[in-house]
């Protein structure tokens, strides 16, 4: 297999809260991704995916800073390049022709007071370089793309945004995201605050676009269940680290850290049988007070004396490369029993 | 039970509940004729996509709009009959849970102000240590302890499920008979939204509070109104409604079988199943203020027959035992052909509950929790 097309190394991310202090949201994150892996990122709000997200792109707002770390991708051109390394102009030429995002809460990302259209011809236009943007060219494109995710192009470009429903606006923003063919997408909560119907059609669209672009993709979402219909891989997030990573399967039917195992029972089943219903006890801690140790302790059934001591690194469960393995951080794994409760049931 | 007679008659009843809209593009009939009931310690979950009229049914329930047509009966009294009295009487007993907790707290005051301030207008509470020490009770009440550190907090200092909390905690100091919650558990962790079902459980279970329970999430539906009944909406008309382990696991509309069908599950495996589901003939749905011929639900339906469909609007009828009502032309066609076999169901003919006679029997109502 090649190399990664996005390798993430001990990747650390803060924000300034006043002029001398500052709280570390995302600490010693490792990632790598395959091209054509979806990635998913989950876990509680406030563990720090968004700002692991908008990291990935260099794109946090004024207060947040990438304080150590890589982020290494790979190119279109087949050369690498670290993202924390580029100049203003290169970062301008790297997002949306190399990857791109769809922010959290998108579907009120558009300016209300420009068309759809255009703002596609403002996306197409500025961030392509030495390609002159025809009006044709531009509609051609754009509707290249609305078709793919199912709108209709000839209503769509020429509308304002609130002139569309929530589900036609995240489509409508994903097809945008992609207007310069970026080989990596993230999306942060795509479907979230959508119905259900429509974000079936969304993870059904999210699909055909995967099979017809072939991008590699990272979303975030706190829905496990979305994660297990869209992720290859998924990476479980808590307090500001990744703490589990593994192919959905290994996931979703064998979680190792109690955390991770915890978000999947407390999952409620819509078919099949109503087994009781089960949570994690207290809350995420406060970046300001973060427990001694690993994170989890005080919220961990498994939790020992060296728990409350001191945090254990991800560690590799198999001899495969990051990208296939399953790695959890937890010092007491072995004792994690994850029980799938829920029967499948065919009538529904 | 049968010495609980009162208990056993709706708190909560709406009949033909209509609420017209008028907007630039015309009369919009956010909700056209709901017939709901809800019981003291039941939960009635209204389910649906946004904008299918939920909120608009909720806030006519709770009197805060009145409704353009039908009524909305309290214990047995239509809101609109009520003398000032009673109406005050009302709006204690029941109390609204507001869709967005960031919007719903008043970012200047504490929490402690927050829960008093009802207290204090009612004289409730004679001084401020009474009411004080009245919110500490209503914060243990939501599993906010201990209750001192919560008391003078301001709602930017807590978190979206401690908002949560704080809001049921203030529905609360009213003693209220009926809660009328609005997404109050959308956007939560699954932890937080577990402990926030179990603490809404156990005023379910313990004081006996009645719940008109309204989310998108039939996850949320189905725990929280297992003993309870599901209304599913669409388009401002209820389109099936019933027991809720009948409606969630054997879903008769087409659109219930299809939300049913699009909940994701936290498996990869059954996730790649999912994907050969049934699809909907179209993701849109139609505008109120367009409304498409016939029943509302064709231009997506995946079982839609043309002739049939588009004619005539099907009318939300009872379909076989266990008090499931539908409204689809294929399924009440489906259950003319049982009528014709099984001869002995005695049902067509009588199938208006009296309404008062209702409170004798209570054995025979709670399959038949509604109005006609
Ligand atoms: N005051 C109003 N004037 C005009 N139209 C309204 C008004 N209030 C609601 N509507 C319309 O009535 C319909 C039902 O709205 P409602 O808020 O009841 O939906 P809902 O089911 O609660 O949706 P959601 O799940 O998004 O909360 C919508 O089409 C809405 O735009
Ligand atoms: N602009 C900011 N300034 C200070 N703290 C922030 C800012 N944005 C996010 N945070 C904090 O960083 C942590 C992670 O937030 P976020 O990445 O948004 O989490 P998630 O997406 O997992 O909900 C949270 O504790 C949040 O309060
Ligand atoms: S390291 Fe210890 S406290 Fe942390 S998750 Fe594992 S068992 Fe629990
Ligand atoms: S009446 Fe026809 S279109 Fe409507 S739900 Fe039934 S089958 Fe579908
Ligand atoms: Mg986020
Ligand atoms: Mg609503």
């Amino acid at each position: 297999m090649s190399d990664p097309i996005l390798s993430v190394r001990d990747l650390a991310i803060a924000y300034r809260t006043g002029r001398k202090e500052s709280v570390t949201a995302v600490s010693g994150v490792d990632l790598d991704l395959y091209e054509g892996q979806s990635l998913a990122l989950v876990g509680e709000s406030g563990c720090g995916k968004t700002t692991l997200g908008l990291g990935l792109l260099r794109l946090l707002p004024g207060l947040g800073e990438i304080t150590s770390g890589s982020l290494t991708y790979r190119l279109k051109d087949g050369g690498r390049a670290d993202l924390l390394k580029m100049k203003k102009e290169q970062l301008r030429r790297f997002r949306w022709n190399e990857a791109a995002m769809v922010f959290q809460g998108a579907m009120n990302a558009f300016n209300p007071v420009i068309r759809i259209g255009d703002h596609f011809a403002d996306t197409l236009r500025d961030h392509s370089d030495g390609r002159r943007w025809t009006k044709a060219a531009v509609e051609a494109r754009a509707g290249e793309l609305l078709e793919t995710v199912r709108l209709d192009p000839d209503r769509v470009l020429q509308s304002y945004p609130h002139e569309l429903s929530g589900g036609m606006k995240q489509r409508a923003l994903i097809a945008l995201a992609i207007a310069l063919d970026p080989q990596v997408l993230v999306l942060d909560e795509p479907t979230t605050a959508l119905d259900l119907l429509t974000q079936r059609s969304i993870v059904q669209q999210l699909h055909e676009l995967r099979k017809k672009f072939g991008f590699t993709m990272v979303f975030i979402t706190h829905d496990l269940g979305l994660a297990a219909e869209l992720a290859d891989r998924v990476a479980t997030m808590y307090a500001g680290r990744v703490i589990e990573t593994g192919s959905a399967r290994d996931i979703f039917h064998g979680p190792k850290h109690p955390y991770t195992a915890g978000l999947i029972n407390a999952v409620m089943p819509v078919k099949g049988e109503r087994p009781a219903l089960e949570s994690i006890p207290g809350y995420p801690p406060s970046l300001k007070a973060m427990p001694e140790g690993c994170a989890f302790n005080p919220r961990c059934a498994f939790a020992s004396d060296e728990c409350r001591r001191s945090r254990v690194e991800l560690e590799l469960l198999t001899e495969r490369p990051l990208a296939m393995d399953h790695a959890v951080a937890c010092r007491h794994h072995d004792q994690v029993r994850f029980q799938r409760k829920q029967k499948e049931n065919a009538n529904v | 039970m049968s010495d609980r007679t009162a208990a056993a008659a709706p708190l909560l009843k709406l009949r033909g509940l209509e609420q017209v809209f008028d907007t630039k593009k015309g009369p919009v009939a956010a909700v056209g004729g709901v017939d709901l009931e809800v019981r003291a310690g039941k939960v009635l979950c209204l389910v649906g996509e946004s904008g299918c009229g939920k909120t608009t049914t909720a806030r006519a329930a709770a009197g805060i709009t009145r409704p353009t047509a039908g009524a909305v009966e309290f214990r047995g009294k239509p809101l609109a009959d009520m003398t000032a009295g009673e109406r005050t009487a009302y709006r204690r007993a029941v109390q609204y849970i507001h869709q967005d907790p960031y919007a719903a707290l008043n970012p200047t005051r504490t929490v402690a102000s927050t829960l008093t301030a009802g207290l204090k207008r009612h004289g409730l509470v004679k001084n401020r240590a009474e009411a004080r020490a009245k919110a500490a009770e209503l914060l243990r009440l939501v599993d906010l302890t201990p209750p001192e550190s919560y008391l003078d907090s301001y709602p930017h200092q807590l978190s979206g499920g401690q908002r949560q909390r704080v809001n049921v905690a203030r529905s609360l100091a009213m003693d209220p008979e009926l809660l009328i919650c609005d997404e109050s558990t959308s956007m939560l962790d699954v932890s937080i939204r577990v402990s926030l079902l179990n603490t809404l459980g156990r005023l379910r279970d313990d004081l006996d509070v009645g719940f008109l329970f309204i989310t998108h999430d039939l996850a949320v539906a189905k725990y929280f109104a297992w003993d309870g009944e599901i209304a599913v909406m669409y388009l401002g008309k209820v389109v099936e409604h019933g027991p809720t382990p009948e409606v969630i696991g054997n879903p008769q509309h087409p659109y219930t079988k299809a939300l049913i069908g699009a909940v994701c599950e936290p498996d990869p495996d059954l996730a790649r199943a999912n994907q050969a589901a049934e699809q909907l003939r179209s993701a849109e749905i139609p505008s109120l203020t367009d409304l498409p011929a016939g029943c509302a639900f064709h231009p997506r339906c995946p079982a839609y027959e043309p002739g049939l469909c588009d004619a005539a609007e099907p009318a939300l009828e009872r379909t076989g035992a266990g008090g499931r009502r539908v409204a689809c032309h294929v399924v009440a066609r489906g259950r003319r052909t049982d009528d014709r076999t099984l001869t002995l169901d005695a049902v067509p003919g009588s199938r208006r509950p009296a309404p008062t006679g209702a409170a004798d029997d209570p054995n025979q109502t709670t399959g038949a929790a509604w109005s006609a």
